[in-house]
């Protein structure tokens, strides 16, 4: 451990820390625009300068530099003040000062930096750089005139994204970022470029000039887009989420955020159900939905006398309140028929620990052998995709079993067939076997197809449970699933036991993808907020909240417990979710036992106590033995098309865009501006 | 009462001074004008009602930077903006309640491409409040209105700033 002086402080530094980082640790700030703690050092900015003794004369670009013992720094010299402000001039140079009409004005690191450490004019009276625009697809709008040649882009997409789309041409002062032939990006998590982007060079699309950051109220989120539970901070101007951006959270999303979750706000204020829908029985518009009250509503519910024939089938995008509020109503009209497979999978439910992703998101970073079975990780969970890159990068081998899709690290097939694992080749067995910390992932498509037995006996034989490390994964890709699990929100044979008990009414809480044709004589109520396939086949709809609208508790995939605070108000005549149960098991004349959220809240605190603390709940180390062969070939994975995954995505003008252009290769390129 | 006080009472001395003091104003220049006939000079730098201005060719000023809606004290200015056809940042909503505005000039200070002004125009009372709610179409259509006066205003006032 070297022991530093920084600005005449003594500090001691972990070894192999630069002086940046030394700096930082003794409470200096040190201005930057190329270095970012999560990528590789490249230097190449010289915002850094810091003086350094021993060492050369001169100022020295400290974001590189080693700390080493006995190190005398200077952070507040005349030297550093003078090599800061030449910096920021030269840098200035190029740059167009067109801040009024830049996006990034009022959240701009060169901004910002130019008004701390910058001179207050410029003495620069030749003409200035121009940059043709590059198109870069549907998310990322391009100024590059104003590009720095900090070269964050260029590094995330080689090193955290794992795809070469980005990249600079030419030298010195010629040089431009450009994507390879001005090809969109394609990856899912192309548009956290726009956050490294520490000037307007990269700015948001769909987002353009839509609103300056100091106009914005700011909340905490947690995305229901994927499983993972990213934590994001919600943007709202008056009643309208105008964007997502990512939190930093080490455990679950780092600091990224997938490009759906990012962009499918703009979902959020189309296709909206704002009023009550009553499908007509009789007259002239027999079958046609036509606006009603609340009390019509009620009234139809409660006409069809539904007893103890009630059940009920959660979407993708709850949170546990409602999930909770709708097992509450059931349980006192007396039925226990909920579940939220809506696709029809069924898999043991018995034991957490094996439907969980017990590795953790932040753990599996560590693995050194990881077979993946029936899983498209990058459309289902694109930062786990992130975190198996990293591992890979540490020297794990990766093997999938599931139809090929593009890694963006080396990974061995195995084939389509599930039958695979019960005859894997000596290969397989021998890294899995012999690995320190092996891991299985089972995703979606095999879950669903019995394999959960077959590998949780490869499991048991792998020995991947073990001191400190428990290397059994299920990867779902429903932001409610474990918290429904948790709550214990499933049947045995999942769909099919609603379909046979013949309910009289259905409550369909946000369900999209359900087959209602099943359900042929039941009134069918939808509870949700968009008017997507789930509400096409309701009898009655009630207009509810989105993820942004309500305070709500989710459940990620490795079981983290995590709350989300409501940004604004839902539109039009849409309530939250659990107000709407509590209405309605009034109308059906059952109590609850909860009149205000606090109630709710305490009450499934005590249901389900482990969802009453924030952070990891525990599941335990055991898992069940299994046993089995896995059969069938996996077809396709069940995320059919990322962009388009959920009600929210389907009414998103950019995420069908997105679908269309980078998915389906429709061709939308815009000449250069 | 004195023999002084006496004779001036018996002259109507006080009577006579005032007819004198009101002679000598009847003489002198007037202090008012005859408005609306008349009007005083008003300075370069006069802040009265509002206008959105244009560029020569008839191009909107306006970028939508926001600086004014930040700036506002009174919080008496709304802006929408979105990226017109050719892709450019313009506003496509510019509100400013007339009847929340103090007038203290700082959003035409804040303006970075001068588009956002306050004219010499003072005499734009309206029957009804709803009036005083000015959108862009209103704000520009007084800029086209008044551009002639405020040019020459703003390069009057030009080498002070």
């Amino acid at each position: 451990m070297p022991t530093v002086k920084v600005d005449g402080q003594e500090i001691e530094v972990p070894a192999g820390a630069t002086v940046l980082q030394a700096c930082e640790l003794a409470g200096k700030e040190i201005p930057r625009f190329c270095y970012h703690e999560r990528l590789s050092i490249a230097g190449n900015c010289r915002m850094c300068l810091v003086e350094v003794k021993p060492g050369p004369p001169k100022p020295q670009a400290s974001c590189a530099l080693p700390a080493t013992d006995g190190q005398e720094i200077r952070t507040d010299s005349e030297m550093v003040k003078k090599a800061r402000e030449g910096v920021m001039e030269f840098l200035l140079i190029n740059h167009p000062l067109d801040c009024p009409i830049c996006d990034q004005g009022g959240e701009c690191d060169l901004q910002d930096q130019s008004v701390a450490y910058g001179r207050g004019g410029s003495r620069y009276d030749e003409n200035k750089r121009a940059v043709t625009e590059k198109y870069m697809g549907p998310l990322i709008k391009t100024t590059m005139t104003r590009c720095i040649h900090c070269t964050r882009c260029v590094r995330f997409s080689e090193e955290i994204a794992g795809v070469d789309e980005i990249g600079a041409l030419y030298r010195g002062e010629n040089m431009q970022i450009t994507t390879y032939l001005e090809h969109a990006v394609k990856h899912e998590l192309s548009a956290n470029v726009i956050d490294l982007c520490p000037v307007g060079a990269l700015t948001s699309r769909p987002y353009a000039f839509e609103a300056r950051p100091w106009e914005l109220k700011k909340t905490l989120g947690i995305d229901v887009m994927d499983a993972l539970g990213a934590n994001i901070r919600i943007d709202s101007r008056g009643r309208e989420v105008m964007r997502a951006l990512p939190r930093l959270n080490d455990d679950v999303n780092e600091e990224w955020l997938a490009d759906k979750s990012r962009y499918a706000v703009d979902g959020l204020t189309r296709r909206r159900l704002d009023k009550v829908w009553i499908r007509q029985t009789s007259g002239e518009n027999r079958g046609k939905l036509e606006a009603a009250t609340w009390d019509d509503a009620f009234k139809k519910i409660k006409a069809a006398k539904p007893g103890k024939d009630i059940a009920a089938v959660y979407g993708d995008l709850l949170d546990c309140e409602t999930m909770f509020a709708a097992k509450a109503l059931l349980g006192a009209m007396g039925s226990t028929l909920i579940e939220g497979r809506q696709s029809g999978m069924t898999y043991d439910t018995s034991n957490l620990a094996a439907v969980n992703f017990n590795t953790t998101l932040a753990g599996i970073e560590n693995a050194d052998a990881v077979l993946i079975v029936g899983s498209q990780i990058r459309h289902e969970a694109p930062l786990l995709n992130v975190r198996l890159r990293k591992a890979v990068k540490r020297g794990a081998k990766v093997f999938v079993v599931g139809p090929e899709w593009e890694t963006t690290y080396p990974a061995t097939f195995l084939g389509n067939d599930l039958g695979v694992l019960n005859s894997l080749s000596s290969d397989v067995t021998d890294a899995m076997s012999k690995a320190e910390r092996p891991a299985i992932i089972l995703g979606g498509a095999a879950l669903g197809r019995g394999a959960l037995g077959k590998a949780l006996a490869l499991a048991g034989e792998w020995n991947v449970v073990r001191e400190g490390w428990n290397g059994f994964n299920s990867l779902h890709f429903s932001a409610s699933r474990m918290g429904g699990l948790m709550l214990g929100l499933a049947q045995a044979g999942g769909m099919a036991d609603l379909i046979a008990a013949k309910p009289k009414v259905l409550l369909a809480l946000g369900s999209d993808e359900v087959d209602f044709t099943k359900f042929p004589d039941t009134l069918k109520v939808f509870i949700g907020h968009h008017g997507d396939k789930g509400a096409h086949a309701a009898d009655v709809i009630l207009p509810a909240a989105a993820y942004t609208e309500k305070s709500g508790t989710y459940v990620n995939i490795e079981g983290r417990v995590q709350r989300s605070e409501k940004a604004v108000f839902a539109p039009g005549d849409a309530r939250e979710d659990w107000t709407i149960l509590r209405a309605l098991a009034d109308a059906l004349g059952v109590t609850v036992g909860f009149d205000t959220f606090e109630q709710l809240r305490a009450a499934m605190f005590a249901d389900t106590p482990a969802l009453a603390n924030e952070g990891l709940a525990d599941f335990g180390m055991a898992l069940p033995a299994g046993g089995g062969d896995a059969s069938g070939e996996i077809a396709a994975y069940p995320v059919a098309d990322y962009y388009l995954t959920n009600a929210i995505c389907r009414a998103s003008p950019t995420m069908q865009r997105c679908s269309a252009e980078l998915l389906h290769g429709q061709d939308f390129a815009e000449a250069a501006e | 009462m004195t023999v002084a006080q006496f004779i001036k009472a018996f002259t109507l001395w006080e009577f006579l001074k005032a007819h004198a003091l009101t002679l000598k104003y009847f003489f002198k220049p007037k202090a008012t004008i005859n408005y609306p006939y008349e009007k005083n000079p008003l300075s370069p730098r006069f802040r009265g009602e509002h206008a959105l201005r244009r560029y020569p060719n008839g191009e909107e000023r306006c970028i939508a930077c926001k600086l004014c809606e930040a700036v506002c004290p009174a919080q008496a200015i709304t802006i929408e903006a979105e990226p017109r056809d050719d892709g450019s940042r313009r506003t496509t909503r510019y509100d400013i309640d007339m009847t929340k505005c103090i007038f203290c000039g700082f959003c035409q200070e804040a303006c970075p491409v001068d588009a956002i002004v306050e004219g010499p125009n003072f005499e734009y009372a309206t029957e009804t409040r709803e009036e005083l709610l000015y959108d862009k179409a209103k704000l520009l259509a007084n800029g086209d209105k008044w551009e002639r006066a405020i040019a020459a205003n703003l390069e009057a006032d030009a080498p002070y700033r």
